[in-house]
């Protein structure tokens, strides 16, 4: 994978495990034990990370994990815009996760698109008697009011699991009877260890319900592509698409981002299909290569280098045509990306940073980092698996530190020690970060801002970490008096 | 694998579909299907009790919230916090999985105390539900109690506890259910048979506003009544920055919690999320009692001062008196932009109560009045308090346990000029084509609304301000030329 090794001045493997040593020695000895496989010092030329994953969180460390509901609702369900997308259980899971991803969409919003939030409201009574016949209405009046949804799904909250109820016998009666996707997804919050076992419950579902039930009117070309984990968050799949259509593809369809669920289910018939965010779709990359034969390949569109690397990449699956525009869109938009370089990159050379984030970003976000002279001393994932791992040890300079599912007080000891100019993570990290002085992004939701993905993102991008880095509100921090 | 075989072409709806829908939505007939719904909610305006839990878990010094359950909850609690206040908001939980919901959560549990403690050194540890152990029936009291009996925490640690099940009421039961453990529990055997301290304990209740929480102390203290105000969550949810991260930042001292029980009045100023509350302290504290008004508008804030000063025997002082005079003259200054306006309003009771009664003093007209979950005794109250002004509150409906699809319907069927709201009100607001004034929890899409003031005098004028320079705006970006002038 890495050409070369990556180093970085002041980092070193004994200096990062003797750290991690440091740290580690506050917790009482079983928690120990749990959390000391999940950081580790990077070692790039190692094909397999050392650094555990996917493991249960340790209860009381103060993880930053959500759930599988979250996985579920937030991620995969939620960006398609043309569903009515269903909190089945208590309010809260619904209403804290209304809005608050930032996965756009077009549409006419309650009509066609419906970024609302849609929930049974569970009381007593439904957790005594059940909450299935209160579904079955449920779903009834919704499909009445909006009438215009292409399917609805049925995205379960805790206490359904708990109480027996089968949502999968109402799903596939109303399936039947409103002769449109009703699909169910299992995916109660204590399933699992994190957001990451919803991601593949609801590949599951759609593997299950939908995917191969439509196919597109128009005659399949040879240029036909999906892209796969691009949630369109801040507008990414905008910033994406246009990219990948000016090198000759045509984007048939959408997981999940500004989705139609209709086109999802007709990907079967697309050449090849191009996956952003590994951890949460490779699943359904997997079936439909099983099933339809379809390759897929990973890519990256963080930052001017990745994002060549990336369409030659691809150019590689098509003609000589592709590969032909493909060379036109680089050398098109490389002047563009050096300006932008020319702007920031002086503003930010030898700056550090440390991420934290999902289950993608923390290492496809690197290069982009790079191409603007900042180097990434500490990374990890809040859900990633060991294949995640794998991916990111190359990317990382030797001595990085790695830590996975990091606790609130392993983050904020970490940052203390390593002093990096910047931390990118997520909203209950930032605050954190920003009160001790130290710049700060939010990496999930973009921090109001985006898109970061393609070339028009990256100019966002580079835009909005220098004004992090070097915003002159740091410089009030301390008072003279 | 489902049975159904057969593959349909992709669909796509007319551009002449699309507006039937578009204006179908918007019309009379949409308004009764909508108001017809029997089991769907549609943007509900509340949350679920642990979240008010932890906002009165958060507010005493020293404090780690501790949830009982599924970890992704307290994700979601902390960072609505965090969205709304841009603060840290530090909880953590024991991550109940599938384990837990077959063999109970007292391992996680147990677990989750001891890593947290000897991590974060919290002072005093609030332990609440989420619904996962509450389906399962989970023993709080037994669980905590075995707790500190093996080892796992000292048994000094104060762990009050309270059951939240998230079927049932909203983030203000929860609140409730929190505040009144962590009162019972602090407060146990601390009753001095001296006679009461002299001191006012002041509960303000389920609140998003920091400015609120200054603003009360800037009355006490001009007043120079000594209090304690109890689960204070102004120095928590806005701290300073100045270079040095504080996990634990502000918060009511856990001793003066512990004598709030000598305490000689204790004043909520949130009827509806603290009922459980006042009739614990009315049962055990040695003082008087007493629920208030929530003061937002002249009259309530009066009533507020009044209060105060009849129960410590202090005069209203001449400043004050003046705030009072300015805050009205702001108002008769600026009433004619406002006379007459029709408002929806969405939120808790007790913020509704108090945006009522103000537009109500202004001659602005209280027209959709919606409590996404509340009960009878609410709605009569506010038709109450509509009934106090014959002429600006006749023309109001209050709406219970109806969500803000149906507020969409009345605001789009039967319009009125503006909606006051919490941030989930601005889809309302759009379709409507009316401006939102973001008043309550959440708000996440405005900057520092939640420092500035809504209640007493100062917000009054900061209402005020905040509304009528909007419509002002309005007048001036979208007026024909001929209609541009240069007062206004």
């Amino acid at each position: 994978m890495a050409d070369t090794i990556k180093e970085i001045d002041g980092i070193t493997t004994e200096a990062t495990e003797e750290l991690i040593e440091e740290i580690l020695a506050a917790y009482p000895e079983k928690a120990r034990k749990k959390r000391a496989p999940h950081l580790g010092a990077n070692e790039p030329t190692s094909a397999k990370c050392a650094v555990q994953s996917n493991k249960k969180v340790v209860p009381g460390v103060m993880s930053q994990r959500g759930c599988a509901y979250a996985g579920a609702k937030g991620v995969v369900w939620g960006p398609i815009r043309d569903m009515v997308h269903v909190s089945h259980g208590p309010v809260g899971c619904g209403v804290y996760s209304w809005g608050t991803r930032r996965n756009l969409m077009q549409g006419v919003p309650g009509v066609t698109c419906f970024p609302l939030d849609f929930t049974s409201d569970f009381q007593e009574s439904d957790i005594v008697y059940g909450g299935d016949k209160k579904l079955e209405t449920l779903l009834r009046e919704a499909d009445e009011l909006f009438p215009l949804n292409k399917g609805l799904s049925v995205l379960s909250e805790c206490p359904v699991g708990l109480i027996g109820d089968d949502i999968n016998a109402v799903t596939k009666k109303m399936e039947q009877e409103l002769g449109k996707f009703v699909v169910p997804c299992n995916c109660e919050g204590f399933r699992g260890v994190s957001q990451s076992l919803g991601h593949h419950i609801s590949n599951d579902s759609i593997r299950d319900h939908v995917i191969g039930k439509r196919e597109f009117v128009e005659p399949a070309g040879p240029y036909d592509v999906a892209l796969i984990g691009d949630y369109n968050i801040g507008g990414d799949v905008w910033a994406a698409t246009p990219i990948l259509e000016e090198i000759g593809l045509n984007v048939k369809s959408v997981w999940t981002g500004d989705g139609e669920i209709e086109k999802i289910a007709a990907t079967g018939q697309v050449k090849l299909n191009l996956i952003h965010c590994y951890r949460s779709m490779n699943y359904m990359c997997k079936v439909m290569e099983e099933k339809w034969g379809i390759p897929w390949m990973e890519y990256n569109f963080f930052g001017p280098t990745k994002i060549e690397e990336s369409l030659r990449a691809i150019g590689e699956f098509f003609d000589d045509t592709i590969k032909q525009k493909v060379e036109e869109v680089i050398a098109k938009y490389r002047p563009i990306m050096a300006s932008v370089l020319e702007e920031y990159r002086p503003r930010l050379e030898g700056k550090t940073a440390m991420l934290f984030v999902g289950g993608l970003r923390p290492r496809h976000t690197v290069g982009a980092y790079e191409d603007l002279g900042i180097e990434i001393t500490g990374t990890g994932y809040e859900f990633a698996h060991q294949d995640d791992y794998d991916r990111t040890s190359p990317e990382m300079a030797k001595g990085t530190l790695i830590y996975d599912d990091a606790s609130e007080f392993e983050l904020e000891k970490f940052v203390e020690k390593m002093k990096p100019d910047l931390v990118g993570s997520g909203i209950k990290e930032k605050y954190v970060f920003q009160k001790a002085g130290i710049p700060f992004r939010q990496m999930h939701s973009w921090d109001y801002s985006g898109p970061y993905h393609g070339y028009e993102g990256f100019k966002i991008f580079a835009r909005d970490i220098d004004m992090a880095i070097n915003s002159p509100t740091w410089g009030l921090v301390k008072a003279p008096f | 694998m489902s049975t159904t075989t057969d593959i349909r072409p992709v669909t796509e709806h007319t551009a002449e579909e699309i507006d039937r829908v578009k204006n179908w939505i918007n019309s009379e007939e949409y308004k009764e299907k909508n108001f017809a719904r029997k089991a769907l909610v549609i943007n509900p305006a509340h949350a679920c009790q642990p979240l008010g839990a932890e906002m009165v878990a958060h507010g005493f010094a020293g404090s780690l919230p501790f949830v009982h359950g599924s970890q992704g909850c307290a994700s979601y609690f902390r960072s609505t916090f965090s969205r709304h206040f841009r603060e840290p908001a530090c909880a953590t939980s024991d991550a109940m999985t599938e384990d837990g919901a077959v063999f109970g959560g007292q391992n996680n549990l147990f677990e989750g105390l001891e890593n947290a403690y000897a991590l974060y050194k919290p002072a005093i540890m609030p332990v609440f539900t989420t619904c996962m152990p509450e389906v399962i029936g989970d023993d709080l009291t037994a669980f905590i109690t075995n707790a500190k009996n093996n080892g796992h925490i000292p048994a000094d640690l104060p762990t009050p506890y309270a059951n939240t099940p998230s079927f049932n009421g909203t983030h203000i039961h929860g609140y409730d259910s929190m505040l009144k453990a962590m009162l019972e529990y602090l407060t146990e055997g601390k009753k001095n048979e001296a006679g009461d301290n002299g001191t006012l304990n002041l509960i303000p209740g389920f609140e998003g506003n920091t400015g609120n929480l200054r603003e009360y102390k800037k009355y006490l203290e001009a007043m120079d009544i000594p209090y304690t105000m109890l689960a204070d969550i102004s120095d928590v949810f806005d701290s300073v920055c100045d270079g040095t991260y504080r996990m634990y930042s502000g918060g009511t001292p856990l001793d003066a919690a512990a004598d709030s029980i000598n305490a000689k009045a204790t004043v909520s100023l949130m009827k509806y999320s603290t009922l459980n509350t006042m009739k614990s302290v009315e049962a055990n504290f040695a003082g008087t009692s007493k629920t208030l008004a929530f003061p937002m508008g002249i009259r309530k804030t009066d009533e507020f001062l009044m209060a105060l000063s009849e129960l410590f025997d202090k005069p209203i002082p001449a400043e004050l008196k003046a705030e009072r005079g300015r805050a009205v003259d702001a108002m008769t200054d600026a009433h004619q932009y406002i006379h007459g306006k029709k408002f929806a309003v969405a939120g808790d009771p007790d913020y509704l109560l108090g945006i009522v009664s103000f537009l109500l003093e202004m001659g602005a007209i209280p027209y959709h009045i919606l409590c996404s979950r509340s009960n009878k005794k609410f709605k009569k109250e506010m038709e109450a308090l509509l009934a106090t002004s014959p002429l600006y509150g006749a023309q109001g409906t209050v709406y219970i346990n109806k969500d803000l699809w149906h507020m969409r319907s009345l605001c789009v069927t039967d319009p009125v000029d503006a909606i006051i709201g919490d941030t989930h009100c601005k889809y309302v607001a759009r379709d409507a084509k009316i401006p939102l004034f973001r008043v309550g929890f959440p708000i996440m899409d405005r900057v520092n609304l939640h420092r500035s003031p809504v209640i007493g005098y100062q917000g009054a004028v900061n209402l005020l301000t905040m509304i009528v320079n909007k419509f002002l705006d309005t007048v001036d970006e979208t007026c024909e030329d001929q209609w541009f002038e240069m007062m206004r």
